[in-house]
């Protein structure tokens, strides 16, 4: 079937990664401008309902991926399975989500076809076959890439950037498909996820949030945004550089392993706006970027924007609203 | 324990951008290069290893002759020696034909660890680490925050989206792509970079290594993102900025 395209979703715990939906989507959209035949496949244990509602969306076949040592996600495991299932259905194209989990899977699985994962793709054009458009330097460049080598060509989608709600409704048959695996092939070893004791800060309930990235250049400088967050009545927020370099607690945090976040207004001061922090605040209702780089990527999501030095546009916003308070 | 730690020289940070003439890359002759960041933390979780366990610490690098630089500073940090995979046209490899390359240079070596970034702050791909695991036969774990090596194996913090994490074994040798943030950087003190002038630093030629470079996606073209939002640039000096912003902050967002 050499005519077919294959989205591998993902699950945990019986629970659909939100991005599966939106790749799903993605699927869809691609099926159509190419004329393949668009099937899903469901890895897991016990992912009967999964595939079922699977079943309802606009597929040719949604394969249930079953079999109890993939009951928790091994990278050996899952990349054996997926294996015997695309050198079953040899698709021209699968695709998957771009998640941590496809971080730690795709790559692997597409060395075991000689093909490298066109990975992180935010949109695709049909031009004699398809061109993945990704992103370059953390979003500041564009790159339309075009596949090569031996069928199948490994694509995994970035989040967000297809909308979930288009998958179209249809009806699939549901085929079983049971890889052949054995415990002894599994050389990772998982124990249950969990979370660490975060602190008392739940950004996702402020309606102002104020956000630094490295642009603060130090920790000694924090005080100048916090100022900020302190005259409008905001909360402080901070990229994960920022967080890891120890300028402010993790608790603190936003983007896609941090804090997801959705203010009446966030302002990102100093934040280039790598992908992986717009995932955090991009749901915001106004965005206002503060940042030196006329070309950094946070003004492509931006309300309001300034190009300056946030040394001297800060300190003159808190300025500002002091003086307008007094004036009332 | 032989620990390798592959690191990758990229554009410094804040570099302004050029797209090249032929629209397939950036004008890369007058950037200033540096050590990836997250492959700076895969160092150092490296030297902290050697430093509990004791052994020898490896950094591998494919670049060309001008990385010798940010190898040097791999060394005035701690590594015991280098070996540089150099050629000119480096970047016209994909990630598989990279990671080829990179295991082929190592397959020798026999380390118990392989150490890399999570991903390439320049190309992004997120991959070689991953793919030089299955080309040596080897497991992996991704985006790692913590490692604890128990007799014969691992066990490595691994993190997972939204604020989880997951704890994973499994048996040396193994490769492991590193989250920035795992730990403090150290910086090369002065006796350091003395040392590391006569550590050795074996040059190794692509020609050598016997792998077939077989491209398996190739850039098109390279430019800068069309805007998804209309963005109100606010513009003036940055006192006449603050206060336009605060006034739209207060009678258009309505927030304060």
């Amino acid at each position: 079937m050499s005519d077919t395209l294959l989205v591998v979703t993902e699950q945990r715990s019986g629970e659909w990664n939100r991005m599966s939906l939106e790749t799903l989507a993605a699927g869809q959209k691609l099926a159509a401008a190419t004329g393949h035949s668009l099937c899903a496949a469901v890895p897991g244990h016990g992912i009967a309902p999964l595939a079922g509602e699977l079943g309802t969306k606009k597929l040719t076949r949604v394969y249930a991926v079953d079999h109890e040592l993939l009951a928790s996600y091994t990278a050996d495991g899952y990349a054996a399975a997926l294996e015997q299932l695309i050198r079953k259905v040899q698709p021209s194209y699968v695709l998957f989500p771009h998640t941590y989990q496809v971080r730690d899977l795709a790559p692997k699985l597409a060395t075991r076809f000689n093909q490298a994962l066109i990975c992180d793709v935010i949109a695709f054009r049909h031009e004699n076959g398809p061109v993945f458009v990704r992103q370059l330097f953390q979003g500041k460049l564009n790159a339309d890439v075009k596949p090569a080598g031996p069928a199948p060509c490994f694509v995994s989608i970035q989040a967000g950037a297809f909308n979930p709600e288009h998958v179209e409704a249809g009806t699939a048959p549901v085929e079983p498909f049971t890889p052949e695996l054995a415990a002894s092939e599994i050389r990772q070893r998982p124990e249950a996820p969990f979370r660490e004791s975060s602190g008392a800060v739940d950004l996702s309930s402020a309606d102002i949030i104020v956000s630094v990235g490295r642009g603060i250049k130090e920790k000694d400088n924090i005080p100048i945004v916090e100022a900020l967050a302190r005259a409008i009545g905001g909360e402080l927020a901070a990229t994960r550089p920022v967080c890891d370099s120890g300028w402010l607690p993790i608790e603190r945090q936003v983007g896609s392993s941090g804090q997801t976040v959705a203010p009446k207004v966030y302002i990102a001061v100093g934040i280039s706006g790598a992908i992986q922090h717009l995932l955090g605040m991009k749901g915001s209702k106004t965005i206002v970027a503060i940042n030196k780089d006329a070309n950094a990527p946070i003004f492509e999501v931006a309300d309001y924007g300034i190009v300056g030095d946030l040394f001297e546009v800060i300190p003159a916003m808190v300025e500002e609203v002091k003086h307008s308070i007094v004036a009332h | 324990m032989k620990i390798i730690v592959s690191i990758k020289e990229v554009p410094v940070r804040d570099s302004q951008l050029r797209i090249a003439a032929d629209e397939r890359w950036i004008e890369d002759g007058d950037l200033s290069y540096e050590m990836n960041e997250p492959d700076a933390y895969a160092l150092e979780e490296a030297l902290q290893l050697k430093e509990k366990h004791g052994g020898e610490v490896i950094a591998l690098c494919a670049g060309p002759a001008s990385a010798a630089r940010t190898i040097r500073e791999a060394l005035a940090k701690g590594a015991d020696r280098a070996l540089h995979i150099e050629d000119d046209h480096i970047a016209s490899w994909d990630t598989l034909g990279l990671a080829r390359l990179l295991s082929s240079a190592i397959a020798a070596e026999k380390p118990d660890l392989i150490l890399t970034g999570l991903q390439s702050d320049d190309l992004g791909y997120g991959q070689t680490g991953v793919v030089m695991a299955e080309v040596l036969g080897l497991p992996h774990a991704t985006i790692v925050m913590a490692v604890e090596v128990l007799d014969r194996k691992i066990r490595v913090k691994r993190e997972l989206e939204s604020g989880w994490f997951q704890n994973i074994e499994m048996p040396l040798p193994a490769v492991l792509t590193i989250q920035s943030g795992i730990n403090k950087l150290r910086y090369a003190t002065l006796m350091g970079i003395k040392k590391a002038k006569s550590k050795e630093l074996k040059r190794i030629e692509v020609g050598e290594l016997l792998v077939i470079p077989a491209a398996t996606a190739s850039i098109e073209r390279v430019y800068l993102p069309r805007k998804a939002k209309q963005t109100q640039m606010i513009e003036g000096t940055a006192k006449e900025a603050a206060a336009k912003l605060i006034e739209k902050l207060k009678f258009e967002v309505r927030v304060l």
